[in-house]
């Protein structure tokens, strides 16, 4: 492990749960249960998660913008800014404020809906960024003008409503407005998961570009595992609202330690390999119901007893790999690594 | 040989803009295949948005008049404009599995009204315990189950879920050709493999065609007999699956190749595109050629000047 001065964001048994009583009848949704891990400074981290597996709550926590009936029943998420430190769990709102979008920033998904219909693209980046940059007229066009250059969009997108941008355009436009104040600390949440391979792959690389120059963290939320592969330094897996497995991208990969891991990157289809991929039966839990013991048990190969009662703490498997599996030394990669001959970059 | 479909020569032009400055936008040029009725098989149509896939999918549903050209099923006209019986029973042959199931789903009414009427439609009962039934096998078939779905609203369940709703729909008049339009693009990880196998034993058990129309070559060689690529609404290159994207010949086909993420050299943040492949792929956009067939049975686009 690192040095901690060097985690701009330290989470430490983060629980965060849906509390709803709707006429009498109490229901608790465990969306975010008892998560530990830590970013550090100048990487981007990769959570892999399928859809109700608990990370867009997590996100959420993370970006501080928790409303009721999400509540954060124990945990700290501190982060480590440059002005100083702040625990968003706690931090009152105008102290989240402060931070908002000059420190902590957030890339949406879905373009089209994030920005206003009615409002030309120079306005809203007046509207996000104007005051946390404190600048105006002038020396604020500039500023923004200069940002889009980087962002190799033509100054005219200013002038123009989001439908009349491409697909690709618009979601170059989200990002230009997450990062116009230079943040050290960017959630990007499924920012490619609408855009075609092409488009993909310059957005996924620009990303990674202004991540680079701005030496800023990025926590790279998205279901796709081969985008992980390509842009993550780190991936941690989210499954029914616990952190299973969390690694340098390689290892995650090669020798994955975490029966769902292994699963997720078996999955995964490859031009020039048409052996029957394996489908993971069965569905990923209610977390208002989560299954006792380890949560993957019911749709995991490698099941025993002791999976189906006891919880398996998150332990360290290699350096800087941790796995929450009781066989984790059984977890066998189901695909051979070797890459088939003659394959294009 | 009798054919389920035939696309030929068509074409679809939009008119954009009003009285002034009026632009014709050419969404589909020529496009020309067909699917056998003996052999079921999953046919891709491959391209970026803007490639004319959507429209070429929506006129084989027969939700847009094609300009030129015309598209047969079984040998009849698909025409939106014959009477309603004739159309029912299109529809109920002609399945589709639309892009956002967001859009799908209307937001007020719960997702069972919307299997349920197509039950009723489809299998003309009314019978309660048939329709739950039929409901409740589609839903099976896609991961989900009646018990689940019943009394939920789209807004409550997440965008994985809803599709595989959306193609349990589908599934419900158990139809011999289903048009998914991006169907796994907003589904889970762990829960694609599963859909896209599905669509697999669709086509081996059950003798169904699919129409698969998609941005991801991974997933198209995984489970495709024969696809089309598209650019800007003109077909580049067509062919047996295995043998095209193994060996792309066209400068688009071999873009979209290359722009596939790979896992193979994980961590190593390889993110690149080579330029001259870009432009070279680009400067095809419009340039007059033709389709012409190859020696291992693929037929390319090759341009004039090129």
């Amino acid at each position: 492990m690192t040095q901690k001065q060097d985690n701009i964001l330290t989470v430490e048994g983060l629980k965060a749960y849906y509390q709803m009583n709707y006429f009498g009848v109490e229901r608790e949704v465990r969306a975010v249960d008892d998560i530990t891990m830590n970013v550090r400074k100048g990487e981007v981290y990769g959570i892999a998660g399928e859809s109700s597996s608990g990370k867009t709550s997590f996100i959420k926590v993370l970006a501080a913008a928790i409303r009721p009936p999400l509540r954060i029943m124990s945990g700290s998420v501190k982060y480590d800014f440059k002005t100083g430190p702040i625990d968003v769990a706690r931090a009152s709102p105008a102290e989240i404020e402060a931070v908002r979008w000059r420190h902590l920033s957030y890339i949406m998904q879905g373009s089209m809906s994030v920005l206003n219909p009615v409002r030309r693209i120079g306005k809203t980046f007046h509207d996000f960024a104007a005051r946390p940059l404190g600048l105006s007229g002038k020396a604020f066009e500039e500023r923004v003008l200069g940002h889009l250059a980087r962002l190799k969009l033509p100054p005219e997108v200013l002038r123009a409503y989001p439908h009349e941008l491409s697909g690709g355009m618009r979601q170059r436009v989200t990002i230009g407005l997450a990062t116009v104040c230079h943040p050290e600390f960017v959630i990007a949440d499924e920012p490619t998961t609408a855009l075609d391979v092409v488009v993909q792959k310059e957005v996924l690389n620009l990303i990674r570009d202004i991540q680079k120059e701005m030496n800023s963290s990025v926590v790279f939320v998205t279901h796709d595992m081969s985008v992980h592969a390509n842009v993550a330094d780190r991936v941690g897996i989210i499954y029914a609202g616990r952190l299973v497995e969390e690694g340098p991208t390689r290892q995650m990969f090669f020798t994955p330690r975490h029966p769902y891991t292994a699963h997720l990157v078996a999955s995964l289809p490859r031009i020039g390999d048409t052996r029957q991929r394996p489908a993971l039966e069965g569905r990923p839990p209610n977390l208002a119901d989560p299954p006792q013991g380890c949560r993957f048990h019911p749709r995991c190969p490698l099941a025993v007893d002791k999976c189906r009662k006891e919880v398996p703490p998150l332990e360290t498997v290699a350096p800087d790999h941790r796995s929450a599996c009781w066989r984790w030394q059984d977890v066998e990669p189901l695909v051979n690594a070797a890459a088939p001959a003659g394959e294009m970059a | 040989m009798s054919s389920l479909l035939d696309i030929r020569d068509v074409s679809k032009r939009f008119t954009m803009g009003g009285l002034f400055g009026r632009k014709v936008v050419d969404a589909v040029v020529d496009a020309n295949f067909s699917l056998s009725a003996e052999k079921p098989e999953i046919f891709t149509i491959i391209g970026e948005s803007g490639s004319g896939k959507t429209t070429l999918a929506r006129m084989i549903l027969g939700l847009e008049d094609p300009s030129e050209g015309e598209i047969l099923f079984r040998g009849q006209k698909v025409d939106r404009h014959e009477g309603r019986a004739k159309r029912l029973d299109f529809m109920a042959n002609v399945q589709p599995v639309f892009q956002n199931p967001f859009e799908a789903f209307n937001p007020l009414k719960k997702i069972e009204r919307y299997l349920e009427s197509t039950a009723r439609r489809f299998l003309h009962t009314t019978d309660k315990a048939v329709i739950d039934k039929a409901m409740d096998e589609a839903l099976q078939k896609v991961g989900l189950s009646l018990k689940e779905v019943r009394g939920r609203f789209p807004h409550e369940m997440s965008g994985g879920q809803l599709q595989r709703c959306a193609i349990a729909r589908a599934l419900i008049p158990n139809p011999p050709l289903l048009i998914a339009d991006e169907p796994v693009s907003m589904v889970d990880a762990s829960l694609r493999m599963s859909i896209v196998n599905l669509l697999k034993s669709l086509r081996d058990d059950l003798g169904v065609s699919v129409i698969y129309i998609t941005h991801d070559l991974a997933t198209a060689y995984y489970i495709s007999n024969r696809l089309i690529i598209m650019q800007r609404g003109r077909i580049v290159e067509m062919g047996d699956a295995r043998t095209v994207l193994d060996n792309p010949e066209h400068p688009y086909s071999r873009l979209l190749k290359a722009s596939v993420l790979s896992t193979d050299d994980a961590g190593a943040g390889k993110l690149a595109t080579d330029p001259a492949m870009v432009s070279l792929a680009t400067d095809m956009v419009g340039k007059p050629g033709r389709l012409v067939d190859r020696a291992d049975g693929r037929s390319v686009r090759v341009h004039e000047g090129a």
